[in-house]
């Protein structure tokens, strides 16, 4: 019986499913890129005025925390091949932090908008005009969406740093971890589009 | 290889895995099975829309209320509509047939991703139930029609949310879909079956898959974003916040129109199978086939716009719509030209499937006509929004899909089951759908351009005669429908045992035993001729 289901494994298959999936991920944010636009030229100077208020520090930092993970993780691939399990696994529990890091100053962030009163649904915020409560829904959804893909990010880095250490990921096989690689550098472009559309252009 | 592989295969109906009875079946991720699963699971919701639409038909047979009042009446043309588009017609022909033929005909032995293929179905599944969930929950059911257009969708009382849900955690299923054909057709194919080698279902498959894994991910968003308007009020789409509900409209349409195509194109594709086979004869044109569907699937995403020419465009984009979707009807033409030049001089063979393919050809072909009619600014200001418009994409979706739909189900239902089907009552079906089809959706063109709105449960006096025909022809369809799925699911036990090929065709599904063994092939097939070698 055994023998007529055989396990099939083919390494550049698994990847050109990931790249696939990677460009339904671009269209999912293409399509609020879109709406982005759109609003941006229809209230223009609304979305100048308050683009200021957000922290270009936090963004900056944030920007500087995520380029650094997309590091962190690829050269954990390299470690893997180089049989490296030790490093492998501590270059990925480094990813994990500096992504934790990132959803922290995303929550102080958060945090301090709120205090103001503005959020999505507020009436302090509808006071301020069309343009402002596009600008920050617009912020918040986006925002948003690109922190949950972090934490599906995280834990798919979480469990393959747990199927390293249980020998299941290793120098013969280690597609699922360059996928998960591919993931999180979308996650980190993704954001790299984000943290000037929200922050720089003022 | 060892010697165990002399021994006969069992097949895949017989194969005894790791689980039994219902497990066997819905935690297989044998691509046969996911198919069957599919199928089983789309002719339930089918049956479904259909008696919802043959009720709705009941009501308009004469004009005020008749047998539901006018809440009753949009909420199921809404469930109508989402249950058709969402769950038969966008999934129907790639899930079912794309699923069990796609790996034979290009000689491999499953899909790139048998588990991701399972998932795929429990996505299906979970996000038909949350649409029914929608239906007996919170404050009455939808009514909103299946666009979900903004702003009404997040005003209106009745319970969008999981509605909207379910046809995102669909969009996924196809998404996934989409994206393992994709992988599959790339990574998989038989040694020496090289691109221009590849029969037309699966080519046609693959130009699905593109939209699938492009344009779904839009309609996706599109959805989280009404979801968010209704729970967070962001405001995308609702003008008292800021928002633009002409952009919703562009959004849905910029993935709902390329849907059209990933119901169409499969179709096209199974099509083109069955009418090679029963001519006999190498499928004409088959370079200009594969590239007419590649293009219908490029077009298809620039066509939108013609969903909205009364919703506020510049004239600018008016006209380049207009003019876009002229140019979509070219590709699909050179497919039916090329069609009828496969059965030239070809020695045809009258069977079932032959049948539905030339009720195919005849209700795509006025299916098409009328979207030009539709497609021309002038007459669309006037009929927009008819009965017409719902004539013509139920000759589109109803007709072209659902023809194929049907021809594929009686052309591959031997190698499915291993079993023949009555011919006979197929045939008598068949009659009695096409005749009924036509009387039914056939009025709606008349009753359209006389002003006949859709959407309405009532009507004006002046259109009761059109309605009873139409009502009558309903009848007519539903009981043609419930012949030839009766003798499909009888022949299952009385029919005579299929051969590994019956009607004689020349792609590699036509190879294996019927039903196949589980792996499909003893021996992975070489690929030295192209797909039609008649001669």
């Amino acid at each position: 019986m055994s023998t007529i289901l055989v396990k099939h494994r083919d390494d550049l298959t698994s990847k050109t499913g990931m790249w696939f999936f990677l460009f339904t991920e671009l269209l999912l944010f293409g399509g609020l890129f879109i709406v982005y636009s759109v609003y941006r030229y229809r209230n223009a100077t609304a979305f100048h005025l308050a683009a200021q208020e957000l922290s270009v520090f936090i963004g900056t930092i944030n920007t500087i925390i995520l380029l650094i993970s997309s590091t962190t993780i690829a050269m954990s691939i390299t470690a893997i091949r180089k049989q490296n399990k030790k490093f492998a696994i501590l270059l990925l529990g480094l990813t994990i932090i500096l992504g934790l890091a990132f959803l922290v100053n995303k929550y102080f962030e958060w945090g301090e908008h709120f205090k103001e009163h503005i959020y999505p649904g507020s009436s302090i915020l509808a006071l301020r005009g069309h343009g402002d409560v596009l600008f920050y829904g617009l912020y918040f959804f986006m925002t948003g969406l690109h922190a949950l893909h972090i934490i599906i990010g995280l834990i798919f880095i979480l469990v393959i740093a747990v199927s390293i250490l249980r020998n299941k990921i290793n120098s013969d096989n280690y597609v699922l971890l360059e996928n998960s690689g591919l993931y999180w550098h979308l996650v980190d472009l993704i954001w790299i589009f984000l943290f000037p559309l929200f922050y720089l252009i003022t | 290889m060892s010697t165990q592989k002399d021994i006969e295969e069992p097949s895949y109906l017989d194969y005894k895995g790791k689980y039994r009875g219902i497990f066997s079946w819905i935690l297989s991720t044998d691509h046969k099975r996911i198919a069957l699963l599919y199928l089983f699971s789309i002719l339930a919701f089918f049956a479904t829309g259909a008696t919802l639409g043959l009720l709705m038909k009941f009501e308009l047979i004469a004009p005020g209320k008749t047998i539901m009042t006018a809440q009753t009446y949009n909420a199921f043309f809404t469930l109508h509509g989402i249950i058709m588009i969402f769950a038969v017609v966008i999934p129907g022909l790639p899930a079912v047939f794309g699923n069990f033929l796609l790996p034979i005909m290009i000689g491999a032995k499953d899909v790139a991703f048998p588990r991701l293929n399972l998932l795929s179905w429990y996505f299906y599944v979970m996000g038909v139930s949350l649409v029914l969930i929608s239906q007996f929950t919170g404050q009455g059911p939808p009514d909103t029609g299946w666009t979900f257009y903004a702003p009404y969708s997040f005003r209106t009382t009745g319970n969008m949310l999981p509605a909207v849900f379910g046809a995102f955690v669909l969009g996924f299923s196809s998404i996934l879909t989409g994206l393992n054909f994709l992988v599959t057709i790339h990574r998989m194919r038989a040694p020496g079956m090289k691109w221009l080698k590849m029969p037309l279902f699966p080519w046609t498959l693959y130009a699905t898959g593109w939209i699938q894994l492009l344009a779904t991910p839009i309609i996706g968003i599109t959805l989280l974003m009404i979801i968010a308007e209704k729970t967070l009020h962001i405001g995308f789409f609702d003008p008292a916040l800021g928002g633009d509900p002409i952009l919703y409209q562009h959004l849905f349409w910029t993935y709902s129109h390329p849907a059209v195509y990933i119901m169409i194109l499969p179709a096209m594709g199974a099509i083109s199978e069955i009418i090679s086979t029963f001519s006999h004869k190498t499928l004409f044109g088959y370079n200009f086939m594969v590239a007419s569907s590649l293009a219908i699937a490029f077009v298809g995403y620039f066509v939108w716009g013609h969903h909205m020419f009364t919703s506020g465009m510049s004239s600018t984009a008016l006209y380049a719509f207009s003019l876009l979707t002229f140019l979509v009807a070219i590709p699909s033409a050179i497919k039916v030209f090329n069609w009828i030049a496969t059965m030239h001089k070809g020695s045809i063979d009258l069977q079932t499937p032959f049948y539905w393919a030339m009720g195919f050809i005849f209700v795509f072909m006025i299916g098409g006509f009328s979207g030009l009619i539709l497609g021309s600014l002038a007459t669309n200001i006037h009929l927009h929004n008819t009965h017409f418009v719902l004539a013509h994409f139920h000759f589109i979706v109803f007709g072209g899909t659902g023809f194929a739909f049907f021809g594929a189900m009686h052309y591959w239902y031997p190698k499915m089951t291993g079993k023949m089907y009555d011919s006979r009552w197929a045939n008598i079906g068949l009659f009695l759908f096409l005749t009924g089809f036509i009387v039914l959706y056939g009025t709606m063109f008349y009753l359209g351009y006389k002003g006949m709105p859709r959407r309405y449960y009532d009507y004006d006096e002046i259109f009761h005669t059109g309605n009873i025909i139409s009502t009558m022809g309903s009848w007519v369809l539903y009981s043609g429908l419930g012949i030839i799925i009766i003798n499909l699911f009888a022949s299952l036990k009385s029919g005579a045992k299929a051969p590994s090929n019956p009607w004689g065709g020349k792609t590699l599904e036509w190879s294996v035993p019927s039903p196949p063994p589980v792996e499909n092939f003893k021996e992975i097939p070489v690929v030295t001729k192209g797909p039609y070698s008649y001669k």
